[in-house]
């Protein structure tokens, strides 16, 4: 091997900030399920202690042997709504509690699966767990809850998109940062190993292991070595960069496989930031040739690295799953937090661009008296984004209670600040109201 | 097993040597060196091919951490399917 290659290899590790975001074990629970709700959370509690006590050990090993930050250890369960209905329980608080002390026995960042699936409608135990929400985030600080509200086959249902703006406005009542912990979503996926998201699929085997990988640093270092040259070049280059850094997350997740004995699942092609600098996707846009993100020519942009992203992923692994594109999270990339700051990014910006990457209107803090009705049509609208194009699309915003556009929240620690974003104040409470379900659409006559 | 070791820092006299040294203590042999100076800063790079059952991976990758310290080096040692992985279709 040439030198210049372990010199590549070692720089996009030690300056570029490429990492593993996440490795991921999804267990499924079904066979916990008892009609006795304390029986079936011994049964939660002792599958995931002993299906994934090696998961923390096994990451550390690898991340010391090849000398790649993993960053995140995380576990997906099978959605609660289903394993706890067949309960006599009122609420199903206690099976977050069962999963927050089973994932700090194991050491693990993240437990995600405090999920129900609503898309066409509910279950009794579906009806129960989204009203446990905004107590189970506030008694647990690992646990991760997710709603599905809409699907491209089966459409959106509108009670459950007005009931969950209602929700976010009582978990935001409680404390707004346990709103970072609940994603809304649209074409949900089974394997996505990213948090909030992250629950584990049924139709997914026993055991899982899928790895999330990310590199924005890595991209925009690429990027910076072609400028001015014609966009086939930056296209062709994200596509090459995207390669290398799939073929990591490739190699890791089938080490983590093989050593902890459970089959590998996907790796999910995700450039995901972070706070840190130089770890931006909004700086990945603007080296492409934007004065800032959001600048028109934003979605165009963005929707060719996505792409180049994938093209170049998914030769490099066997199995491509999860969420697969560009996030944008807003609070959690420092471009993005300056471009809002400044006022050269709003929120409909934001929702265009949802339309060609990963995964919708993320991590966005709003001002504390936004009605719930208004958050259901921002749910709404992604939901349509998602489910007309065939493609997954969520909804994790923050109202910051008791804050204006103009002041920033802060999350404490790690999480960083977000400036909280004017939203359109015309009320969409009459549309929300109506209950019902949007129908399915036609995928003929595409315009 | 194969690794990739290299070692980055402010040039001094018997680098080459105590590396060496350490590596023939670990019984791993070495099967390609590269060294050179860029910027007054030395950057070696070494393969080394070992039998896991005389070393473990950890106990090479703390004598080689113990060494930087001693040294005032960065010592880095990382599987080579890593870079297998990243640089060859």
């Amino acid at each position: 091997m040439e030198t210049r290659q372990i010199q590549e290899t070692i720089q996009m590790i030690s300056e570029e900030r490429l990492d593993i975001r996440t490795i991921t074990m999804g267990i499924s629970l079904f066979d916990c399920i008892d009609s006795d709700g304390a029986k079936a959370r011994q049964k939660i509690y002792d599958k995931l202690t002993t299906s994934a006590k090696d998961l923390v050990k096994v990451a550390n090993q690898i991340q010391s042997e090849y000398g790649i930050p993993i960053i995140n250890k995380r576990i997906s369960v099978t959605p609660i709504s289903m394993i706890a209905a067949a309960s006599d329980d009122s609420d199903y608080v206690a099976y977050a509690q069962t999963m927050e002390k089973a994932a700090e026995e194991l050491g693990v960042d993240l437990i995600g699966g405090f999920t129900a699936l609503v898309q066409k409608g509910y279950q009794s135990g579906d009806r129960k767990l989204i009203a446990s929400i905004p107590e189970a985030l506030d008694v647990t600080s690992r646990v991760c809850s997710s709603v599905n509200v809409g699907s491209t086959r089966s459409g959106i249902n509108m009670d459950a998109v007005a009931q969950m703006g209602r929700v976010v406005k009582d978990i935001a009542a409680i404390d707004p940062v346990n709103c970072m912990s609940l994603v809304v979503f649209a074409n949900a996926v089974e394997d996505n190993p990213f948090m909030a998201g992250a629950f584990h699929g049924v139709g997914e085997a026993d055991r899982v292991i899928n790895v999330g990988i990310s590199g924005p640093g890595v991209v925009k270092r690429a990027l910076e070595k072609v400028k001015g040259q014609p966009i086939d070049t930056v296209s062709e280059t994200i596509k090459k960069t995207a390669f290398k850094v799939t073929r990591m997350g490739q190699l890791v997740g089938n080490v983590a496989a093989q050593r902890l004995n459970v089959p590998f699942g996907i790796v999910d092609l995700s450039l995901a930031p972070t706070p840190n600098e130089g770890d931006s996707v909004a700086e990945i846009l603007e080296e492409i040739g934007l004065e800032s993100v959001g600048a028109p020519g934003t979605t165009a942009a963005l929707a060719l690295l996505n792409d180049a992203v994938k093209k170049g992923g998914v030769m490099a692994c066997e199995h491509v799953g999860g969420l697969s594109g560009a996030f944008i999270p807003v609070s959690e990339d420092a471009e993005m937090i300056r471009a809002v700051s400044a006022g050269r990014l709003n929120i409909e910006k934001l929702e265009a661009m949802t339309a060609v990457c990963s995964v919708g209107l993320d991590m966005i803090a709003i001002p504390g008296d936004t009605p719930a009705e208004t958050i259901s049509g921002m749910i709404a609208d992604e939901a349509a984004i998602g489910v007309i194009n065939n493609k997954t699309t969520a909804v994790r915003v923050i109202p910051a209670v008791g804050q204006k556009v103009g002041e920033s929240i802060d999350f404490g620690g790690l999480f960083g600040t977000a400036p909280i974003m004017p939203v359109n104040t015309n009320s969409p409470k009459k549309f929300v109201d109506r209950g019902g379900r949007i129908p399915s659409p036609i995928h003929s006559f595409k315009n | 097993m194969k690794a990739i070791i290299t070692v980055v820092g402010q040039d001094q006299v018997g680098i080459v040597a105590a590396v060496s040294k350490t590596l023939s203590d670990l019984k791993i042999n070495i099967t390609d060196i590269s060294q050179t100076l860029m910027h007054g800063s030395f950057t070696m790079m070494l393969m080394g091919e070992w039998d896991e059952k005389n070393t473990a991976f950890a106990a090479a990758q703390d004598a080689l951490n113990d060494l930087g310290e001693h040294l005032h080096l960065d010592i880095r040692i990382q599987r080579q399917e890593l870079f297998d992985a990243i640089q060859k279709l």
